[in-house]
């Protein structure tokens, strides 16, 4: 009985290992890839621990690919597409969670499923309708079209995170003689921050791994995002890894540990709407 | 009498007036949504009837089915809706299994959950496109973790060439895709996890029920739900796949692992042909369309189970 007790821990601390190897090496891999010495990048067998390190790549991505350009695109555009979807979102979450009016079941509804238009039949459009706007290669055209990808996720968030907040406080600041206006803005904002802090992050690493309408809505390269801009780097015949991994663990390493630092938010949030409870 | 009339007319005007703050509040979302979401979306439907190529702007006419004839005609869309439906049902499986064990580990069960939990979440904030090439990397045949380690170990002598051959190239893409979302996969199926009623375990223990056992007729049957909506959901996500197959193989080796979607941003931006490219983006809409009308019918009959 004792005997197959440990057998039983063991198993589960193996289990335990190999998942957790497999959720985390590719990761380190990316990582220790960029600090490799360049005579090492292509050797074989591969070293999983760098014999030599040196942080050449990164000072090939920041000169010669101009990382810090697309960088600071990039922040931009995902500030940008960050503040529009609270900005949207919170006062239609509070509605959803708050008010009774009608159809409001279908426009819930609606919200879930605009989550999953497939963005190959938005972008051609947009692209058309960009071009003779004069809106290709700005920063308002990538911020605009990242609504449709950011909204939805955002306002399903908030409103499963009102629906936590107590009512009673409300509704006796409006007897009290509060509008609901000032009943919203004194109680629900302030309880309500953790969750548009959670919706923030989430809207900003929405964006900030955003890829199709990068790709599409931006031809010049001095105003191309992160992502894209990596999936550049290789060339005709050859493709730099070394410089491809430096510049993706300084596109990623920031985002992932904000994201560690604030996990449990981000799960209750990711978790939400999708599946009920 | 007369107060009777005054609370109703009261009541009937709070109602409205709800009505009115209910749409002012959602009106910003809604017109955002429709007109950078739905009209688009028409829009492209109204290209897929037209002769309408980018690089012959002047020559833009309608020719009704035309555009779809050509599609069904071609080999090419038989094949690519086969590599969709190859590669979401592939992804699915490896998605479940690895969704399943994170879920289990992160559920009380076991120490460590935290790290688990936190963990989980590192593929989520990483880029597609950052984490195809990292397999394109890993699984390079002249320099990768995967032929180092066979040829290392001494189990092949020169390796294998995984992104050259057509089965090779789709499995490092299912790999890569599954490595992105099983954490999302984990996480719903952790949610149902824990609603889950624990002495349904304790009684299945003092009746002398496996693990094993357990986990058949106790949680995969009442996980049931969530599991059809993590099928439907994984099935759009296949569907909608982009960046992971143009980091990796751009489609290749020989259209190989090109699915529909991969093959319509080629239509559109590779040949300018934006009548044939729109239409097969309509053909994945209405694919979307229907999956996401079956999900909200789950939800539907879930929330009436609860």
């Amino acid at each position: 009985m004792k005997k197959n007790r440990i057998g039983g821990k063991i198993g589960k601390v193996i289990f335990f290992i190999v998942f957790m190897v497999i959720v985390i090496f590719p990761f380190y891999y990316l990582i220790i890839s960029a600090v490799k010495d360049p005579r090492d990048i292509s050797m074989m067998p591969t070293e999983l621990w760098p014999s030599r390190f040196s942080l050449d790549f990164f000072e090939n991505a920041f000169i010669d690919h101009n990382l810090l350009v697309y960088l600071k695109n990039s922040v931009i555009v995902s500030l940008g597409a960050m503040a529009l979807a609270i900005l949207i979102s919170f006062p239609a979450a509070y509605a959803f969670a708050r008010i009774k009016f009608k159809f409001k079941k279908f426009w819930k509804n609606f919200i879930l499923v605009s989550n999953m238009f497939p963005i190959i039949a938005v972008v051609t459009p947009m692209f058309v309708i960009f071009r003779n706007m004069g809106l290709l290669n700005t920063y308002w055209g990538l911020i605009i079209p990242s609504v449709i990808i950011t909204l939805p996720q955002a306002i399903w968030t908030l409103i499963s995170f009102i629906d936590t907040l107590p009512y009673d406080l409300e509704e006796a600041a409006q007897i009290d003689g509060c509008s609901r206006f000032q009943s919203v803005v004194k109680i629900i904002m302030p309880l309500a921050a953790p969750g548009i802090f959670t919706t923030a992050i989430i809207a900003f690493i929405t964006a900030w791994n955003e890829f199709m309408f990068s790709l599409v809505l931006v031809t010049r390269d001095s105003m191309r995002t992160v992502p894209v801009a990596i999936s550049l780097f290789p060339g005709q015949y050859t493709v730099p890894w070394g410089d491809m991994a430096a510049a993706s663990v300084v596109a990623t390493v920031p985002i992932v540990i904000v994201v560690l630092i604030c996990q449990k938010k981000i799960v209750s949030g990711l978790t939400s709407g999708a599946v009920k409870g | 009498m007369e107060n009777a009339l005054k609370v109703k007319k009261k009541r009937l005007s709070r109602e409205a007036r709800d009505n009115i703050t209910g749409y002012g509040l959602i009106a910003p979302a809604l017109v955002a949504l429709i007109v950078i979401g739905v009209v688009p979306i028409l829009i492209t439907v109204s290209y897929s009837f037209q002769y309408y190529v980018l690089t012959d702007p002047l020559n833009q006419h309608f020719v009704g089915l035309e555009n779809y004839i050509t599609l069904f005609k071609n080999p090419l869309f038989w094949r690519i809706l086969g590599n969709t439906m190859l590669f979401a049902v592939l992804s699915m499986l490896f998605q479940l299994v690895l969704g399943f064990a994170g879920a289990i580990l992160m559920s009380k069960a076991m120490k460590a959950t935290g790290l688990v939990r936190t963990a989980v979440l590192i593929p989520w904030a990483i880029p597609g496109i950052i984490i195809a090439y990292t397999f394109s990397y890993m699984f390079n045949d002249q320099m990768g973790v995967l032929n180092s380690i066979l040829i290392a170990s001494g189990v092949s002598e020169t390796g294998v060439s995984m992104l050259t051959s057509s089965a090779g190239a789709m499995l490092v893409v299912v790999l890569a895709d599954t490595w992105k979302q099983f954490p999302y996969v984990a996480l719903m199926l952790m949610a149902g996890l824990q609603t889950i009623p624990e002495e349904y375990y304790e009684a299945a223990s003092i009746d002398g029920a496996t693990k094993v056992q357990q986990f058949f007729r106790i949680t995969l049957p009442n996980l049931k739900g969530i599991i059809l909506i993590v099928l439907l959901f994984r099935t759009m996500g296949a569907i909608r796949i982009f960046d992971i197959i143009f980091g990796i193989t751009g489609g290749g080796p020989a259209n190989s692992t090109s699915t529909l979607l991969y093959q319509a941003y080629k239509y559109l931006f590779g040949d300018m042909n934006f009548g044939l490219g729109s239409a097969l983006s309509t053909i994945i809409t209405i694919l979307i369309l229907i999956i996401s009308i079956i999900y909200m019918k789950v939800l539907k009959t879930d929330e009436g189970r609860g």
